[in-house]
């Protein structure tokens, strides 16, 4: 099967779910790589260019959806979440307005472009925000189910998403429903914890771990907020070890969110896996994984030594 | 505009400022120098030009107001109470914890505001998308925005003047509270923002200069603005900031400072001598 990238299915998902006359897009320049171009192609008089101001695309989106709108706001993840963090704070999600921010090229994957674009605190800041749902989906039609679901909730979504291709982890027949994390293969030893595109290679690691005689469950984990509490209580008294496993700074993102559930609840040894307080840097993104320490045997190896 | 309505407005805007006063002594904190500047401007909208029904304050083809400078929260609150959105007796639980009447507007709490502002700039950007949304809808409601001087200070300002501009906005119209003075003193001191009309006709908007106290200015200026076509409005309103009590007039120190009880009788004392003064007028029309 072939390998989609998220920010793809976001673009064929808005257009197949775009016929509904309040749907709104807005983009920043960058509507060929955040894919809203694919809507455009097909509703191009609700696609609004806000040109390179995503601070005013932003206010913007929250005016059009104070008179009914559904708004979809788009640009690079850095540029939405952290250089409009404001606006998304005062503007949409204080007044609690319905605007969906679908943020591509997230993570280190986005590659060659290097640390000034690689936004790996985004999940951090969003979640912070009252009111705002985060969703970070890990394929194609998870993607697709996120989008459908964020266009049904009445209120401010933020959506994270990759340029990078990714294989499928789902089936046609998965069913999404927000707030609920999914057990993508069982386990009784360990479980990993993912999100977005480590939910792949948390599926390659538990491989690994198998031949080790490792029995790791994997759990894919779509809404960062609000969480499946219920999931990771019952997963931590299952299992003992939680390792959670990111694309994203280490400080505050799906492993801050698992952390803050277990110490309350249910506390257990948990092992973060994440960007360790670093930015990133150019390289493809084969190679930045493997720099960061985000590959499929090196969170098998972290895995082990957390065991030990 | 003829003599009566001219003076009933001045009546209704005297009575929004001795409301500004009261507002921000039972705060003991706010913002009575910018509110008292741009009461002429709400006032006109309101109670000369708005389509808007306090029964309905939702009515989706109502007119769209979005205070951008919105720590002048308290001239906004007894322009919407004056016009029946809410108790007017409310306007003195301003700022109180178990009050609706937040330091600056929230959309969801107060009846007849249709945005929440406060952190400057973002609501002349939230009203171009208002007004985005009655072109897509092809519907007739106009938005209306107040900014600060100061405020037009914000980059952001700028980025919405630009795209107001480029999906031509004619039916938006963005007042400029141009008093001359900001938190820290002059604007041209702290951070000149001049030429203030210049700047829009550069950024593609039909700009209209006026004497901001005068109501029959800014409805003449409002009825200017719906006859240009393919470009947004901006209202530059030369005013004094904390007009209408002789000591607050021109100090940039009551930009966001409540008076002590004796400041505020004198300041009540000085706006009923006004109000005699117009009722009095209205009486020898009438």
């Amino acid at each position: 099967m072939g390998k989609v990238a998220t920010r793809e299915a976001y673009g064929s998902a808005l257009a197949q779910y775009g016929a509904d006359e309040r749907v709104i897009v807005l983009d920043a320049d960058l509507s060929k790589s955040t894919k809203t171009d694919t809507f455009k192609k097909v509703y191009p008089e609700r696609h609004f260019n806000m040109g390179i101001a995503e601070a005013d695309m932003m206010c913007v989106a929250a005016g059009l959806a104070s008179t009914g709108k559904i708004v979809f706001a788009s640009t690079f993840a850095i540029f939405a979440a952290e250089r409009a963090c404001e606006q998304i704070r005062n503007s949409i999600c204080y007044p609690k307005l319905n605007v969906k921010i679908c943020a591509t090229h997230a993570g280190l994957t986005v590659g060659e472009d290097g640390a000034s674009h690689q936004c790996v605190e985004d999940l951090a800041i969003m979640r912070a925000l009252p009111n705002m749902t985060v969703i970070s989906p890990c394929d194609e039609i998870e993607t697709n189910l996120a989008i459908k679901a964020a266009m049904e909730l009445d209120g401010p979504v933020y959506v994270r998403l990759g340029r990078l291709g990714v294989e499928a982890v789902h089936g046609e027949d998965f069913k999404f429903e927000l707030g609920k994390g999914v057990v993508v293969k069982d386990g009784t030893d360990v479980t990993l914890v993912a999100t977005g595109l480590m939910v792949q290679e948390s599926l390659k690691a538990a491989a690994i771990l198998a031949d080790k005689g490792i029995n790791a469950r994997v759990v894919d984990i779509h809404t960062i907020k609000p969480i499946d509490k219920d999931l990771l209580v019952k997963c931590a008294k299952e299992t003992g070890l939680i390792v959670t496993v990111e694309e994203h700074n280490i400080a505050g993102g799906l492993g801050g969110a698992v952390c803050e559930v277990l110490a309350e609840n249910y506390p257990c040894k948990v092992k973060m896996i994440g960007v360790e307080e670093k930015f990133g840097k150019s390289g493809v993104p084969a190679a930045l994984l493997e720099k960061y320490g985000l590959t499929a045997q090196q969170i098998a190896d972290k895995v082990i030594a957390a065991k030990n | 505009m003829d003599k009566l309505k001219t003076l009933d407005l001045q009546k209704k805007a005297t009575i929004i400022r001795k409301h500004i006063i009261d507002e921000v002594f039972s705060a003991n904190s706010g913002h009575p120098g910018g509110s008292l500047s741009c009461a002429d401007i709400l006032t006109t909208l309101y109670f000369d030009e708005m389509r808007v029904d306090p029964k309905n304050p939702k009515d989706p083809n109502r007119d769209r107001f979005v205070l951008s400078k919105g720590h002048c929260a308290p001239a906004l609150y007894a322009t919407l109470a004056l016009k029946g959105f809410f108790p007017e007796a409310d306007l003195n639980t301003f700022r109180k914890v178990d009050s609706y009447l937040e330091g600056h507007p929230s959309m969801n709490y107060v009846p007849g505001v249709d945005m929440s502002t406060g952190s400057l700039g973002q609501g002349i950007a939230t009203a171009v998308g208002m007004a985005l949304a009655a072109k897509i809808d092809k519907k007739d409601y106009r938005v209306y925005s107040i900014l600060g001087d100061g405020e037009i200070e914000e980059g952001l300002v700028w980025e919405a003047a630009m795209s107001a501009a480029h999906y031509k906005l004619d039916n938006l119209v963005a007042f400029v509270d141009y008093n001359g003075l900001q938190i820290d003193g002059n604007i041209t001191d702290v951070m000149n923002p001049e030429p203030i009309a210049d700047k829009f006709v550069a950024f593609g908007w039909n700009v209209i200069a006026i004497n901001g106290h005068d109501h029959a200015a800014i409805k003449d200026a409002l009825e200017a603005a719906k006859k240009v076509s393919g470009k947004p409005t901006c209202v530059v309103c030369h005013d004094i900031k904390g007009k209408g009590v002789s000591f607050m007039e021109g100090d940039y120190g009551w930009h966001g400072k409540a008076p002590n009880q004796e400041q505020r009788d004198q300041a009540i004392s000085e706006l009923d001598a006004k109000l005699a003064e117009i009722e009095a007028e209205i009486a020898k029309e009438a």
